[in-house]
């Protein structure tokens, strides 16, 4: 059998495979890091850490729909006290961690990275791009050139950590915001955050089902955007990308790859594949690379551009 | 699959305790003993619930009143529309045969294991409460051992206690429990000491149900789908068991 060779270099990051836990989904403790991990993916982000702790939106929070997910968990997470508690000894979990930090200031989003500073983290990623949480993301107008710009030289200006910028699918401007992003010292794209926000009405009942009303789409639905995302952010920057949406087999990982990102992101395929969805991808991969005649997945970067 | 609520009637209600009540509505579709469904009421909140009761399409859950969601529930009436979405989980896995098994149910747990007890057969069981207004199901079952903390109504101490004696005179199989969590902890130690198996259901905050948002973790497992039901291998890696939990927040508290 031929070797086919999976991992990349993210950043001066070193991982095993291009495939990534996506931020908001299982990154709520050292453990399910852990499990992930072993589950195959080639690096785990955390679920967001804000200063304080937050409860979030009530329930639903996440439900499903013919064509993926939506969600508005409203970023309930413990806080960076106790997240520096939890997250500890990050290099006994097997694959590189990178933290997701939130702010609704730039002084809070430094806040969050001086307080994970110590902690082994390998990057920081800062999602600028929520679509339904209120003082966060898209709803407080981060996701503007300007708001990306102050925010990511704010945080650049404290750590020396790779820095991946998660922008929005649900704007125009996106290149804009991404050339910002790396205008101000970021060190890759994070495309996309989930798209909209979406609402589902159950019609019995009459009401909006997510607690929220609201909630960002993902899954099968948002992969075509983000493909396009992708492609047009490729042609934008030269830092490397991070393709995330709608992946849960390795031809959609190929296809991102594609596109021009350098490692995907995986969130929705966890619920439609299951949490080994990340070595199922990678084993698809390969057999997709035998099969065409790829042995180094580097190769496969950026093939779609003219 | 869609996980989204369905909406269902509440056609029947049933005053259990002074503080519980069983709500009961049309269910289609599979159930194993110990699978949870979420149970929605629009614009307020969705919380799991275990099947108490599950009867050819008519299913009940048994609902102590204690936090918002739960009194909101209790002034629904018969005819009221609730959600429902689910089974998820993993739930108890029935002996066959002979062999004796013990059943533990404590305080409001004892509605999470009802239909266990319904269906395991040479089953003793066991059920605790801290007094004897608390007792569920009192006529539910050909027999049952009861147990109150104040000795007002059956054994006077827990359900640890009863079964302690218990495991004494019977050479159970397995033992399954649920309940607050320091008491199942005491149910595994026992059943090591005893070299017994053991199956106990863990209650967490959970909040998509279907094993994605990693709200409901204990040790690296999750609740909502890898459990709720752990068996004492999967407890013997999995040290917060007992210990800690994770908050709505996800802040991680000492039980």
């Amino acid at each position: 059998m031929t070797d086919v060779k999976l991992s990349v270099n993210l950043c001066n990051i070193r991982l095993s495979n291009p495939t990534i836990l996506a931020s908001g989904i299982l990154g709520t403790t050292r453990a399910l890091l852990k499990r992930v991990a072993e589950c195959g993916a080639g690096a785990v982000t955390i679920k967001s850490i804000s200063k304080e702790a937050r409860e979030g939106h009530n329930n639903p929070t996440v439900i499903t729909y013919e064509a993926g997910m939506i969600n508005a968990v409203g970023y309930s997470n413990p806080g960076v006290e106790s997240a520096r508690i939890e997250f500890t000894n990050l290099k006994e979990i097997g694959a590189p961690v990178f933290a997701s930090i939130i702010g609704t200031c730039n002084d809070e989003f430094v806040k969050v990275a001086e307080g994970l500073s110590e902690s082994g983290f390998s990057a920081i990623e800062i999602p600028l791009s929520c679509p339904h949480t209120p003082g966060f993301g898209l709803l407080s107008g981060q996701g503007t050139p300007k708001a990306t710009y102050d925010i990511t030289s704010a945080v650049r200006r404290i750590t020396h950590l790779p820095i991946f910028v998660k922008i929005s699918p649900s704007i125009p401007e996106i290149t804009t915001v991404a050339k910002a992003a790396e205008d101000a010292g970021a060190s890759g794209i994070t495309a996309v955050n989930s798209m909209g926000p979406g609402m589902i009405i159950n019609i019995e009942s009459k009401k909006p089902v997510l607690g929220f009303k609201v909630g960002g789409v993902t899954g099968d639905a948002l992969r075509p955007i983000a493909v396009r995302c992708v492609y047009d952010v490729y042609k934008a920057v030269k830092i490397p990308i991070i393709g995330v949406g709608g992946i849960s087999t390795g031809r959609h990982a190929i296809e991102m790859l594609m596109a021009g990102a350098v490692a995907v992101g995986i969130g929705t395929g966890v619920y439609t594949r299951g949490i080994d969805v990340f070595s199922k991808v990678c084993a698809e991969m390969k057999q997709w690379m035998i099969e065409n005649g790829y042995n180094n997945i580097n190769d496969l970067v950026g093939i779609a551009h003219d | 699959m869609i996980e989204q609520p369905k909406i269902v009637k509440i056609c029947d209600i049933k005053d259990e305790t002074p503080n519980a009540k069983t709500f009961f509505f049309e269910y289609m579709g599979h159930y194993d003993p110990g699978q949870f469904v979420m149970v929605w009421i629009p614009l307020n909140d969705e919380k799991p619930f275990t099947l108490s009761y599950i009867n050819r399409n008519i299913a009940g859950i048994t609902v102590l009143k204690r936090g918002n969601f739960t009194k909101t529930l209790h002034t629904k009436k018969i005819g009221d529309q609730i959600g429902i979405r689910g089974p998820y989980g993993r739930g108890y896995s029935l002996i066959k045969g002979n062999a004796a098994t013990c059943i533990v149910g404590g305080g409001i747990g004892m509605a999470s294991i009802a239909c266990l007890a319904d269906k395991q057969e040479n089953a003793t069981i066991v059920q605790g409460s801290r007094t004897m207004p608390e007792l569920l199901f009192r006529h539910r079952y050909k027999e049952m051992r009861l147990c109150t903390d104040d000795g007002s109504f059956g054994y006077k101490g827990t359900t640890v206690d009863l079964l302690r004696e218990l495991v004494g005179k019977h050479d159970y199989q397995k033992i399954y429990a649920c309940g607050p969590e320091k008491m199942l902890y005491k149910v595994y130690e026992l059943c090591n000491e005893h070299h017994i198996e053991c199956e106990v259901s863990i209650e967490r905050y959970i909040k998509c149900g279907f094993g994605i948002c990693g709200q409901c973790d204990c040790s690296g497992q999750r609740i909502c789908i890898d459990g709720p039901v752990f068996n004492s291998k999967d407890l013997k890696d999995m040290p917060d068991f007992g210990k800690t939990e994770i908050t709505k927040s996800g802040k991680r508290i000492s039980l």
